[in-house]
């Protein structure tokens, strides 16, 4: 086995093991911290796909600022010293039960068929931060600039509804 | 061809006029009376350098010279929407009358939202735009933040515009995904050639349900009523004409602009959409006693007339949808924007019986909205008129003759709601009806609507042969 296939499987057990403990401990700050063991693995697996920029954007936008909004949220949410989530059983288990099992059918199937994805190779430097860049300020630069509008648009709209006094 | 910084040029006008009216709250001290006056005479301006691209039917964007007629579309409904909303607001919240910089300011964007809506002819900027013209809108629905009604339909909006928007974005991933473009005239080529992976059919199909919410067609129409009953009216004037104009220039390019009716799988989805918002929208009107309400759901009714013109197929259904949004426009901003002078504050004097006696004190105001209402049902010689037949005309050429025969009916329907309340203005006596002095310039934008209204009525072919030049 060459380096890739080593670094691959170490990092994707890694992310498979993580992924099962975030759901499974009923500590939901431990749960956090599970998840960001696996959003770091992701972004490795990333890497290992010569996808810069994507593992980049990874660390910083999930393992950044997602976590610290999920952190948050629980933080907002469980106050007091109960610092367990209540078990809620009913119905929706046995939804999610089922969904759960449609989805591994699906996977099966695809995997037993053999069905494989887009081939053919990307061009040199695909997936760089040059690249991106390139295509970002080249061919996509009145995209780009619209979501500045966007924003703009989104910051005024938050002052509007958030504000204390209206003038 | 894609949308360059060059051919964007009403874009990036409508984008400057935003952020001078920026720079203007933050520079002035009393900023609202020059807001209002910069920002119409900012949309005029746009308007009419626009207007020559417009009659050369300009090609230079990528969807032509329609791309610039829907913009004008875009334009004309702010305009009204600003002239309406001064007065509104006073009347309504004296304190957020003091913040219409601002909500002058998220219509603006707005419009540049759904510019780059129909302008683009890429998933991308279709997506951006729609983020950019939904963001303002949930803000504009709850402005005046002490309504409670505004700030649940803002926030039902919101939530329901959320999770559309994930369908769309899933949807356009999917295409991209199985196309490898993200050209809508490359996809429509795809869709007449046929024979692709089902990934991309469920992208198509995923992207026509989120337009179909937008739109407010049938089975996604839930949040129309509330929403529009909840929202400042003017901001329901804009959101029935704008936004939906925005959102039916995308299906137009999307569903139907080939002219290649064997091409269109989605056909009979389409018009089961239609159908289903023609029956749903006129009868659950014909119940309402709310008038705000009637006309929420006539527009979903309206949506679907305009569906049986995407779903023929043809090019005629293309331009018969198109006029009908432009007529749709002028009658439709019209009878809001009169539903908004009656209208008192805490959502008063909306219902029929408040409207009994209106032709009396206020002859003008009840001519011109009995003038908006027979338009609206499609009665001669009002340019609603034409909008409808020119669709169903289309729906027969494409061998949907039962689609045009359940419209005719179902406008049949709603001829009786919106005569039922031209009867009540002039036939029964009633105390209510504001004798107040309307604003010179609100009476002038209503006038100008109702004269387009019947100028579209005795002459359509001056816009339909326009329209006849984009293709």
């Amino acid at each position: 086995m060459d380096f890739e296939r080593i670094f691959f499987f170490a990092t994707a057990g890694v992310a498979v093991v993580s992924g099962i403990l975030t759901i499974t401990r009923r500590n939901p700050v431990q749960s956090v911290l599970f998840l960001i063991v696996n959003f770091f693995c992701i972004a490795l697996l990333y890497l290992g796909l010569h996808a810069q920029f994507l593992a980049i954007i990874q660390i910083l936008v999930y393992a950044g600022a997602i976590m610290v909004l999920f952190l948050f949220v629980i933080m907002l949410l469980n106050l007091g010293d109960e610092n367990t989530l209540e078990e809620k059983s009913g119905y929706r288990k046995y939804i999610a039960v089922v969904l759960a099992a449609v989805v591994l059918v699906q996977i099966l199937t695809v995997v037993a068929g053999g069905v494989t994805g887009p081939t053919g190779t990307a061009a040199a430097g695909f997936g760089t931060v040059e690249a991106l860049g390139e295509t970002l300020f080249r061919e996509y630069l009145l995209q780009f600039e619209a979501t500045s509008v966007l924003l703009l648009a989104a910051l005024v709209g938050v002052i509007v509804i958030a504000k204390k006094k209206v003038i | 061809m894609p949308l360059t910084l060059e051919s964007s040029y009403p874009l990036i006008a409508i984008c400057s006029l935003g952020v001078l009216l920026l720079l203007l709250e933050i520079v002035l001290k009393k900023p609202d009376p020059v807001s209002y006056s910069v920002t119409i005479a900012g949309l005029l301006a746009v308007g009419v350098c626009i207007f020559p691209g417009l009659l050369r039917g300009d090609g230079a964007t990528p969807t032509g010279g329609a791309g610039l007629l829907f913009c004008e579309v875009f334009i004309a409904a702010a305009l009204l929407t600003v002239v309406f909303s001064g007065e509104y607001l006073r009347r309504h919240d004296s304190e957020r009358a003091a913040g219409q910089g601002a909500y002058n300011l998220l219509v603006v964007f707005a419009v540049a939202g759904m510019m780059l809506m129909a302008l683009a002819g890429d998933l991308i900027s279709l997506f951006l735009g729609l983020e950019l013209m939904s963001i303002c809108l949930y803000v504009l629905v709850g402005f005046l933040r002490k309504h409670v009604t505004g700030n649940e339909a803002s926030l039902k909006y919101f939530l329901l515009g959320a999770f559309i928007t994930g369908f769309i974005l899933y949807g356009i991933a999917l295409l991209y995904g199985s196309a490898g473009t993200l050209s809508i005239d490359a996809i429509v080529a795809l869709v007449i050639a046929g024979d692709q992976t089902p990934v991309f059919w469920a992208g198509l199909a995923l992207v026509l349900a989120g337009f179909a919410f937008k739109v407010g067609a049938f089975p996604f129409h839930m949040w129309i009523p509330d929403v529009y009953q909840g929202a400042p009216t003017p901001v329901t004037a804009f959101m029935a004409t704008g936004a939906k104009a925005a959102a039916f220039s995308v299906l137009i390019l999307m569903f139907s602009r080939r002219g290649g009716a064997e091409g269109l799988v989605f056909r009979d989805l389409i018009s089961f959409l239609a159908a289903g918002s023609m029956i749903v929208g006129n009868l659950l009107a014909i119940v309402q006693q709310n008038v705000k309400r009637m006309l929420a759901y006539s527009s979903i009714a309206h949506a679907g007339y305009m569906l049986v013109g995407i779903a023929s197929g043809n090019l005629n259904g293309s331009d018969g949808v198109t006029f009908y949004l432009v007529s749709y426009l002028f009658m439709n901003v019209g009878a809001f924007g009169v539903v908004s002078l009656v209208e008192e504050r805490e959502e008063k004097n909306l219902t029929y019986e408040d409207y009994s006696g209106f032709s009396a004190k206020n002859p003008l105001l009840a001519g011109l909205l009995a003038l908006f209402l027979f338009s609206l049902a499609g009665l001669p010689p009002f340019g609603g008129f034409f909008g409808k037949y020119f669709v169903f005309v289309a729906a027969i050429e494409a061998d949907l003759t039962w689609l045009a025969i359940l419209g005719v009916l179902s406008s049949l329907a709603g001829v009786y709601y919106y005569i039922r309340l031209v009867m009540v203005m002039y036939f029964r006596d009633g105390e209510a009806g504001r004798a107040e002095a309307v604003p010179r310039l609100v009476l002038a934008a209503l006038g100008l609507a109702a004269l387009i209204n019947v100028q579209l009525g005795i002459l359509p072919s001056s816009v339909i042969s326009l329209i006849h030049r984009f293709h």
